[in-house]
């Protein structure tokens, strides 16, 4: 995306009443949420406390036991959704397809949904590349890129789509601090350029404080704080207490 | 097996529904087509020489010996066209293509590549199915008509190398011009169309199914070969016998 790319307005979604049971374990105790459009959301909590599972009812991948999610008041589960509005999702693992290029997994959307020509695929895949960091790896197999190059060309394949929503799982998971500034750095200019509405799912305190115009904390499968990255800082809820201010305990 | 079957008819069913957008997954088709073809003739050759070759060992002294001579040529003829050929290349073909179909779609499933596709919009039974059930079901057919002929001069040479049968290539070939005919070949080629379904819908269901890590995966490959060469010999039967019937009332 380029600086004189259009300015497209993200979405808004609203979380209501969302239930979610695999087996006996229910993961999601019925979870309320707002997301504005244009904001950047991020939902965080200690791992296995259903923030993933969330972010997969969220853009569609799993159906909830009981609730609805809505993007602009419309279900995400109607038929023709993903034609309207476009949204997308940075895997926590990439996701990228391992049996073809980078550029193919990059252009694949536009490709597939037959949106442009070949060359003029070419010409954005390489744009975003650039973007993301990534320049000249057109050619090279998702296998011969490392876990933080991945995760960017995954951002590149997201931004191919221009969303007007989109999901990060664990953006900087598995990664050194100073590509995670570099992930949380994108993120943040993606949001400012093209306007889209960002939900981020993380576990990482710095990334969620850092970049965040409001935070849910999710604590076994419900939320136990939401607001503004100031308000959940200064919560005397003991889980988040506990939560932000982990720490080793050294002996002296 | 069985509680799958409902899936995989639906499956196919949902295959047939996009045969429209078949031309946009052309390279798709001619890349797997292209995958089955040349990972398989040489072994189709091989099997299928050696089939027809110890198919006249096995029949040609005891008829020799009864004085039906006249007879090897088309016994071996009728043998491996109407019935060898399509299953043994059928059951190769699934442990060879079904096997890798099930596993490249099921390591898709687990490191959620097609999740990434959902998202994005792609139908994972337009990207991933369709090229493949179209492929093997050309492939395997035209695999098939070579082994028919590979397996009659492997008759033919088994016959006249054998000196308890010492039968002339060209008296095989007259008599089994005489025996055999071309709706024999049909009859075959058809049911190897058939199998062909039965090898693509069942391994790309096992992949679409997967769950777990490298032992899911391996699992599914298993149940793959396992599943269609148990369906493909029951169909041989029920297509055989409706073969038979039809052509007793002369319509095959």
């Amino acid at each position: 995306m380029n600086d004189t790319a259009p300015n497209h307005h993200g979405v808004s979604v609203q979380v209501r009443g969302v239930r979610r049971s695999f087996g006996t374990q229910e993961v999601l105790k019925g979870i309320d949420l707002e997301v504005k459009p244009g904001e950047i959301f991020v939902i965080m909590g200690p791992s296995g406390s259903g923030k993933s599972v969330l972010l997969r009812h969220i853009i569609g991948l799993e159906p909830p036991d009981a609730g609805e999610i809505l993007v602009n008041g419309e279900s995400i589960h109607t038929a023709d959704l993903a034609t309207k509005y476009r949204m997308a999702m940075v895997f926590q693992s990439g996701a990228l397809l391992n049996s073809i290029t980078v550029g193919e997994n990059i252009g694949l959307y536009l490709t597939e949904h037959r949106l442009k020509k070949p060359e003029e695929i070419a010409r954005i895949v390489s744009e975003k590349l650039e973007v993301v960091g990534l320049k000249g790896t057109e050619a090279k197999f998702p296998s011969e890129l490392s876990g933080g190059m991945k995760k960017r060309a995954a951002i590149a394949r997201a931004l191919v789509i221009e969303p007007q929503l989109i999901l990060y799982d664990e953006p900087t998971s598995e990664l050194d601090p100073l590509s995670s500034i570099v992930i949380g750095d994108e993120i943040l200019k993606l949001n400012k350029r093209i306007g889209v509405t960002s939900l981020v799912v993380s576990h990482d305190r710095d990334l969620a404080f850092g970049i965040a115009d409001r935070i849910a904390v999710i604590h076994e499968g419900q939320i136990v704080a939401l607001g503004a990255p100031d308000e959940v800082k200064r919560s005397n809820h003991p889980i988040i207490r506990e939560f932000i201010h982990a720490d080793f305990k050294r002996e002296k | 097996m069985f509680q799958n079957i409902g899936e995989m008819v639906l499956l196919f069913w949902r295959t047939l529904q996009a045969l429209p957008l078949l031309w946009r997954q052309r390279d798709k088709v001619f890349e797997q087509f292209f995958e089955i073809g040349n990972a398989s003739l040489l072994m189709v050759s091989v099997l299928a020489f050696f089939l027809g070759g110890v198919l006249a060992l096995q029949t040609g002294p005891t008829m020799v010996e009864r004085g039906l001579h006249n007879f090897v040529g088309g016994l071996v003829g009728i043998s491996i066209a109407r019935e060898l050929a399509p299953i043994m290349m059928a059951i190769l073909i699934a442990g060879r293509i079904g096997s890798a179909m099930a596993a490249e779609i099921g390591s898709m499933r687990v490191y959620q590549e097609i999740d990434a596709l959902r998202t994005m919009n792609i139908n994972p039974i337009h990207y991933l199915v369709l090229p493949r059930v179209v492929a093997v079901a050309i492939a395997l057919p035209m695999l098939v008509t070579f082994a028919i002929l590979v397996g009659w001069l492997g008759g033919a040479v088994v016959a006249q190398a054998t000196s308890e049968i010492d039968i002339s290539m060209q008296s095989f070939f007259e008599n089994m011009k005489i025996m055999v005919e071309l709706k024999d070949v049909v009859n075959g080629v058809f049911k190897s169309f058939c199998f062909a379904l039965i090898i693509g819908v069942v391994a790309c269901h096992q992949g679409l199914v997967t769950r777990g890590g490298p032992r899911g995966i391996g699992r599914s490959v298993t149940k793959a070969v396992v599943n269609a060469i148990v369906l493909i010999v029951m169909f041989d039967y029920v297509l055989t016998r409706i073969l038979l019937t039809l052509g007793k009332f002369g319509i095959v």
